[in-house]
């Protein structure tokens, strides 16, 4: 089966994060007083055969904790779906 | 005295090493990060620069370069490693020192001249320092932006593997004299046992006084000292 991976890569809560408060500072001074927190993190696609989703999810789990995320200072987070047939 | 300057795509700082190496009368090699074996070297560096283009984040991909397992084979038999700025995130990324680099507080890619203070004298890259001592060296990073959880920081703290500050003139490890946001003022760190070292500061590019101070060279030869007597840890 053919799936696709939708991974979201953040920072840890408790990590400040100064390209999100770089942005927060500018959305503020462009008046959008309302704005409190900015967090910038990364989205990962990664399409993939797997024999079924459980194999899927494991693959991709390791492929995260591995390589796409530190877990020294980043979470990560991710869905997978069947790709439709061509 | 041979060191090994392992050369990923994207390393920028090797030349800068085998130069300064080689200007304080030592050999310096390059290693290729295909390579698998690490023979006939006294002393690895990884250097400074982008590897790989710092995808995904700093040094990711670096640390999975066939060359990194013999690297961490040659430190765990006790001798000397040391990653400096870049290379200090691969050791990172590799898991062979604790903590993470984030982006610096500042969001700005920092280049200049900066004070550390020697926290440890005890490895093989701070033998000819002594503790409190305070030298100058270049920085250059957006990501040198030191963190550890608040249990890994205590215990690096409690094992003395902190190797260098950030300070000031006087010494002092201050909010004033910390470039990139790094926790506890944070340069540099080593593994329990001392005989690998990460920077962030480049000693490389200091290593004569035509480029502006000698400090770095005083790294090089502890090292040198340490290898010719015969040094090995563990």
């Amino acid at each position: 089966m053919r799936y696709v991976a939708d991974i979201v890569v953040k920072l840890k809560k408790s990590i400040l994060d100064p390209q999100g408060e770089a942005v927060r500072s500018a959305l503020g001074s462009m008046g959008y007083t309302g704005v409190q927190d900015v967090r910038i993190g990364k989205r990962i696609e990664v399409r993939l055969e797997a024999a079924n989703e459980a194999q899927c999810r494991q693959a991709v789990d390791e492929m995260c904790s591995r390589l796409l995320a530190n877990t020294v200072m980043e979470t990560y987070d991710f869905s997978v779906r069947e790709e439709p047939g061509e | 005295m041979k060191f090994g300057v392992v050369v990923f795509p994207g390393s920028n700082c090797d030349r800068d090493v085998q130069t300064a190496a080689r200007a304080a009368g030592y050999e310096a090699d390059f290693i290729w990060h295909a390579a698998t074996a690490v023979d006939g070297f006294d002393c690895l560096v990884l250097p400074g620069g982008f590897s790989y283009g710092d995808y995904l984040r700093t040094a990711a991909i670096a640390r999975f370069s066939p060359v990194m397992a013999a690297v961490a084979e040659f430190a765990a038999s006790g001798r000397p490693v040391i990653g400096i700025c870049n290379g200090f995130q691969v050791l990172l990324e590799a898991g062979m020192l604790p903590g993470a680099m984030l982006k610096n507080t500042s969001c700005r890619f920092l280049c200049k001249a900066q004070r550390i203070r020697v926290e440890s004298a005890r490895t093989p890259f701070t033998l000819k320092l002594r503790p409190g001592q305070v030298i100058t060296l270049p920085i250059a990073h957006g990501e040198g932006n030191y963190y550890a959880d608040s249990e890994t920081l205590a215990q690096i703290e409690r094992h003395g593997q902190v190797v260098f500050r950030y300070c000031n003139e006087s010494g002092g490890a201050t909010p004033e004299s910390n470039p990139n946001g790094s926790l506890g003022n944070i340069a540099g760190v080593c593994n329990e046992a001392g005989n690998v070292l990460g920077m962030m500061p480049h000693p490389e590019r200091a290593g004569e006084q035509i480029l502006g101070g000698a400090d770095g060279r005083l790294i090089l030869d502890s090292v040198a000292q340490w290898v010719q007597g015969g040094g090995r840890i563990g």
